[in-house]
């Protein structure tokens, strides 16, 4: 049973940062725009919440840190692709060499030194429950910050006139602009959104989940979150899921380490991302299911005409 | 009385081009006013200045006698201004009360907005239902759409941009009498259009545009055609050679049970289509825009393949599992609808367009392109088709929609084709280039090759072709000799065809007529 | 004043040209500010960082000696992007190239072999394409999107490379280092002159430049990849398959990237070691694209990059600079590039005021 809690507990919070990345890259890709840098927005976000701690701010003024230079980093890519309408996929690759530049030069002062980690919520008599308790209501705040997000992005997108015109914005940006809607200035909005989701989801690994600094700490997470996009083909719950599977194999991979298989550890790191592949592949055969959530006009330049 | 709007000087470049030259104009509040002019003339670009959605060099306008400053589609619609665009601005994967909620201002209440709609649609005589996806509509029903998205804000001006374009005959009736109920309660219409007889009905006056300068004004009624025309065209129409056809005996297409699912969710699928095209005969395919038409000729072209080869033939050969390149290796030749992108490649060369499908014409040798042939090719399409280009060396995207249509067909015809298949050839294309266009393909069926237009203008396909067919709902009719047929006939065709079966859409199309 | 963006009616040749300079002048600038912000003469440190490597025969060897892989995977990568098939893995695709080669160094029977170095050659460039075949099948039968594939499979690449020099192939005298025994002399490129480490790599390098070149401006090969990459419907209309524009993509850049593995373990290194690559797969897609994925483009691109990375260790070690500021200059280099490129396809023109 222990075993059992430590499995589920440790595959939502392995999903935490992940499920970050990937609703705010949601929002962005909804809008139209392909926006690849996640990883470099993750690793300012976790070089600035680090930096937060390390500098004595208070823990949350140290996560808004991260989530602030996560976004204040996808600006140089929405510069480049809104304003600049450069081709996205260059322009978010050079935001994702640029991030892990940045945040290396950033954390050179860090040191090796875990820091004391965002402390877990304790509610009293609630947390004690028996099961429920330990599975559902100790973690620490930002899990269910995460969750929080999934709902209110899930609503916002299909509730709410804004999230209809970003939507819209995302089909076709000619015909809203046709309208009348600032499609440029809202896809600004969607792109900051998506750098404060990453930059959350990078503090997230820097001072809860591992809790210590490590160049290129991400290990991927930014493209996984993007795979999750994929995935989940551009709905706010499957996206959840997603993360979810792979924080799951992240933890099955840890334990099977920690058991000592037999298996070399470097194969069993090595399955999430084998997996990433394996899930893109099958998803990718249903081309239906695929388009009816695509936004069509994803990573195509737009330029309203005067 | 005070004009409901009022045009003064508006000047409004491009790079290269001039749009709108000095342009005045006023309407009265209840007037229908067309402004009438042939593609290129400026009627766009003066449309989106008045709807805020392009703003004009220099030039003011008047609302109400009220100077209008700041101008975008925003404030044009809180002065009552509302524009029915010619390519709808609508969103496919939304429904109809969410792409109207998208436009109206008020608070986000789907459902209340919802009944409005259906009270509103039936009140005018376009019944549409609100929650339905505007991808599943027809392109009837979804100018209907834009059409009651504007009405909802009581408009006091409504602009509405070529909106018969995509309408059968039967459908155009339908929408005058609305306008004209609407002009009877007090709103001014601007009727933006390049056909004489439907202006004449419909409009009190006209402003005629050339050019992009304005080059006379008239109340259309009391004008002949022929003066009108001489306005717009700046001098008399050129006349077509036809000479009567004598098509082979063995036909060049064969198409026989063509049956195809759509290829998106957006699409038509193709039922048990059957026709042929003989050399020497221009065949044209008649039909509302969104029928299953591009489904049939990426069919035919070969961009799509066919699991069944034996349903379409070429020169008796089944070609449906050969792909484009193959197909083009046996005679075929095609001109796509969309020039840019798909025609031809935006930021090339129009050199290296020449080799896009003219490669086979030894311009490439032992795998490299031999690029003064290249130059030569195009050199040569240039001046046989008199395209207007800074030479070879232009870019695609540099030329204008007709001079790159004459380029593309030019290429096409350079392949000396047995198979031609080409598709709206004469869109956005001005008179005078039309009428070459259309001569070209006259002349290359009467040299012998197979021709088959697909086009949305009937008065075209009239013009240039010996046999109509239509198409709707992705079915085919039996083929018509134009000399035998009407207007009316293919009108009623181009709804009925999909007759009362089981297909939701074709119960929805009844409705128009 | 108003001003209004257009579109010009034909590209700007000298924005072309001045674009690239604009692009370095201005990375030039926000360095100086960089350097003294951290409180170091701007002056002496770009001296530090882009004069001083330079300065002596040994620094223009290691210029060439990182310039050549660089610009050798960027002339496969850009192959490939040109037709719109983006090969963000090249990194993973040099490491297994790196593998084999090594690999068969290694365990060839015959270590003096004349063979050697040929098949080493032959197996890094084998190794590279069938690690980038992964994507390119899965993208041209599966329809799955390759940036994720290559990226997914260049994590994989770094862990399996890291399994074997930590475990089976891990130089048993070695003290434990993650690295494997040394090739044996006929295994390696032999240096112009054993002071300094450029070899005769640098030949592949030059030969790739000129193929790619060809390729990409003469072939018609390569012109279906440009129209596949400008055009996607242009292609299929004119009967151009996208499969064989996504194969020969990949293909090419995982060759030239398995090459350029091969080039390291036979060249400056020596061995196979979890350190193979200082990040040459990335980098070269920004060589790529300073290059506008144009054969000399990509020459100057290459070397640019190269004093990058030189630069980066010049500052570390002569002023106490951390060398991550090599993939920030990286990363502005890039930005400025891309934002500059803009002014190629449009100008700015003052607006006449409305009446």
């Amino acid at each position: 049973m222990d075993l059992f809690i430590a499995i589920f507990t440790g595959t939502i919070i392995a999903a935490t940062p992940l499920i970050f990345a990937a609703l705010g890259e949601l929002v962005v890709e909804k809008s139209g725009v392909l926006n690849l840098g996640i990883e470099g927005m993750m690793l300012v976000g976790a070089a600035f919440a680090f930096w937060g701690v390390i500098a004595g701010l208070p823990m949350p003024l140290a996560i808004l840190a991260g989530a602030l230079a996560g976004a204040a980093s996808s600006l140089l890519f929405g510069v480049l692709a809104l304003t600049f309408l450069t081709n996205q996929y260059a322009a978010g690759l050079a935001l994702a060499i640029f991030g892990s530049g940045l945040s290396a030069f950033i954390g050179r002062g860090f040191g090796s030194a875990p820091i004391d980690a965002l402390d877990a919520i304790h509610l009293p008599v609630l947390s004690d429950i028996p099961l429920v308790g330990p599975l559902l209501l100790r973690f620490d705040p930002l899990v269910y910050l995460a969750l929080f997000m999934f709902a209110v992005i899930s609503w916002f997108l299909y509730r709410t006139k804004a999230g209809l015109v970003l939507r819209t914005i995302g089909e076709s940006p000619e015909t809203a602009h046709a309208i009348g809607f600032p499609v440029i200035k809202i896809r600004y909005l969607a792109v900051l959104f998506g750098g404060l989701m990453a930059g959350l989801g990078g503090a997230y690994l820097s001072v809860a989940y591992t809790p210590l600094w490590v160049e290129n700490m991400t290990a991927g997470r930014g493209w996984i979150a993007l795979a999750l996009v994929v995935f989940a083909t551009w709905r706010p719950l499957r996206v959840l899921l997603g993360a979810w599977l792979f924080g799951g194999m992240t933890i099955l991979q840890l334990q099977g380490q920690a058991l000592g298989l037999g298996v070399p550890s470097e194969l069993l790191s090595a399955l999430p991302y084998a997996a990433t592949i394996v899930v893109l592949v099958i998803i990718s055969q249903n081309r239906q299911m695929l388009a009816l959530h695509f936004p069509a006009s994803l990573a195509k330049p737009f330029r309203p005409a005067n | 009385m005070t004009p409901r709007l009022e045009l003064r000087n508006i000047c409004k470049t491009y790079p290269g081009v001039v749009a709108n030259d000095d342009i005045s104009m006023s309407i009265a509040p209840g007037e229908i006013h067309a402004v009438l002019g042939e593609n290129g003339a400026g009627k766009s670009t003066l449309m989106k200045i008045i709807y805020g959605a392009a703003q004009a060099d220099s030039g003011t306008i008047r609302c109400d006698g009220q100077l209008v400053e700041t101008h975008n589609p925003a404030s044009s619609r809180a002065l009552g201004i509302e524009m029915v665009y010619q390519h709808f601005a609508l969103f496919e994967s939304v429904t109809v009360v969410e792409n109207i909620a998208l436009s109206v201002s008020s608070t986000f209440h789907l459902d209340s907005l919802a009944e409005q709609i259906t009270e509103l649609s039936q009140r005018y005589g376009m019944p549409i239902d609100p929650y339905r996806r505007v991808h599943d509509l027809s392109v009837g029903e979804r100018q209907r759409v834009e059409i009651v998205r504007c009405l909802l804000q009581a408009p006091k001006l409504l602009i509405l941009d070529e909106p018969t374009s995509v309408l059968t005959p039967q459908a155009v009736v339908k929408l005058f009498e609305t306008l004209r109920q609407l002009a009877a309660e007090g709103c001014s219409i601007l009727y933006i259009s390049h056909k004489l007889d439907e202006v004449q009905e419909l409009c009190d006056s006209a402003t005629v545009l050339r050019n992009g300068r304005v080059t006379g004004t008239a109340r259309p009624r009391e004008s002949t055609s022929v003066a009108l025309a001489r306005m717009m065209v700046g001098s008399d129409l050129p006349e077509m050679r036809l000479d009567p056809a004598t098509p082979s005996p063995e036909p060049v297409l064969e198409v026989r049970n063509l049956s195809a699912p759509p290829k998106d969710r957006y699409g038509i699928g193709l039922k048990d289509v059957s026709f042929t095209v003989h050399g020497g005969e221009i065949v044209g395919l008649a039909g509302v825009s969104g029928n299953g038409q591009a489904e049939l000729i990426s069919l035919l072209s070969g961009e799509r393949l066919h699991s069944q080869a034996d349903t379409i033939r070429i020169n008796g050969q089944p070609v449906g599992r050969l792909d484009a390149a193959g197909r083009r290796r046996i005679g075929t030749a095609f001109v796509p609808e969309e020039r840019l992108g798909r025609g031809a490649v935006p930021p090339h060369a129009l050199w290296e367009n020449g080799i896009l499908t003219g490669h086979r014409n030894g311009l490439v040798r032992n795998g490299l392109v031999n690029r003064p042939k290249a130059r030569d090719f195009a050199g040569a399409i240039i001046e046989r088709f008199n395209v207007k280009a800074n030479g070879p060396g232009a870019s695609a995207q540099s030329l204008s929609g007709g001079n790159l249509q004459k380029f593309i067909v030019g290429r096409e015809i350079e392949l000396a084709p047995k198979l031609f298949l080409v598709s709206q050839p004469t869109w956005g294309v001005d008179v005078g280039a039309a009428a070459f266009l259309r001569q070209t393909l006259i002349d290359l069926s009467r040299a012998g090759a197979a021709v088959l237009v697909v086009s949305e203008e009937l008065d075209e396909l009239f013009e240039i072709c010996d046999r109509l067919l239509v198409i709707c709902q992705g079915q085919v009719s039996a083929p018509l000799h134009t000399a035998e047929t009407d207007r009316e006939e293919v009108g009623l065709l181009m709804t009925r065809l999909g007759g009362q079966g089981s297909d939701k859409r074709s119960g929805e199309l009844a409705l128009q007529d | 004043m108003h001003f209004r963006i257009e579109q010009r009616p034909e590209p700007s040749a000298r924005m072309r040209v001045a674009a690239p300079i604009v692009a370095t002048a201005l990375t030039l600038l926000v360095g100086s500010i960089v350097f003294a912000a951290l409180g170091h003469s701007p002056l002496a440190t770009l001296h530090a960082f882009f004069i001083a490597p330079l300065s002596s025969m040994n620094g223009l060897s290691e210029w060439l000696l990182k310039a050549s892989p660089l610009i050798l995977i960027a002339c496969g990568l850009a192959v490939g992007f040109r037709a719109n098939v983006w090969n963000i893995g090249a990194e993973g695709q040099l490491i297994i190239g790196a593998i084999a080669a090594s690999g068969v160094g290694l365990f060839y029977p015959d270590p003096e072999s004349v063979l050697l170095l040929p098949l080493m050659f032959v197996a890094g460039a084998l190794a590279g394409m069938g690690w980038a075949a992964i994507p390119a099948f899965l993208r041209a039968r599966m329809n799955t999107n390759e940036i994720l594939v290559t990226l997914m499979l260049t994590y994989i690449a770094v862990l399996f490379l890291s399994w074997l020099v930590h475990g089976p192939w891990r130089d048993p005298a070695g003290f434990n280092y993650p690295q494997t025994a040394l090739l044996p002399p006929a295994a390696m490129f032999e240096p112009f002159d054993y002071a300094y480490r450029l070899n005769g790599s640098v030949f592949i390098t030059v030969v790739a430049v000129v193929a790619m070149w060809l390729f990409t401006d003469r072939s018609f090969l390569g012109y279906k990849m440009s129209v596949s990459g400008a055009a996607p419907l242009a292609a299929r209309y004119a009967g151009f398959r996208e499969s064989a524009a996504v194969w020969t993509g990949l293909l090419a850049g995982g060759a030239a990237a398995g090459i350029a593995g091969m080039a390291e373990a036979a060249g400056p290194l020596g061995q196979l070691s979890s350190q193979i690559s200082p990040g040459y797969g990335f980098a070269a897609i920004i060589v790529a694209f300073i290059g506008r994925l144009n054969a000399f483009g990509i020459v100057l691109g290459g070397l640019l990059m190269s004093l990058l990375f030189l630069g980066g260790d010049s500052v570390q070690m002569t002023l106490g600079l951390p060398s991550a500021l090599t993939r920030i200059f990286q990363g502005i280099l890039l930005f400025f590039l891309l934002a500059a490129d803009f002014f190629i396809f449009y100008r700015i023109r003052p607006l006449r005021e409305h009446a």
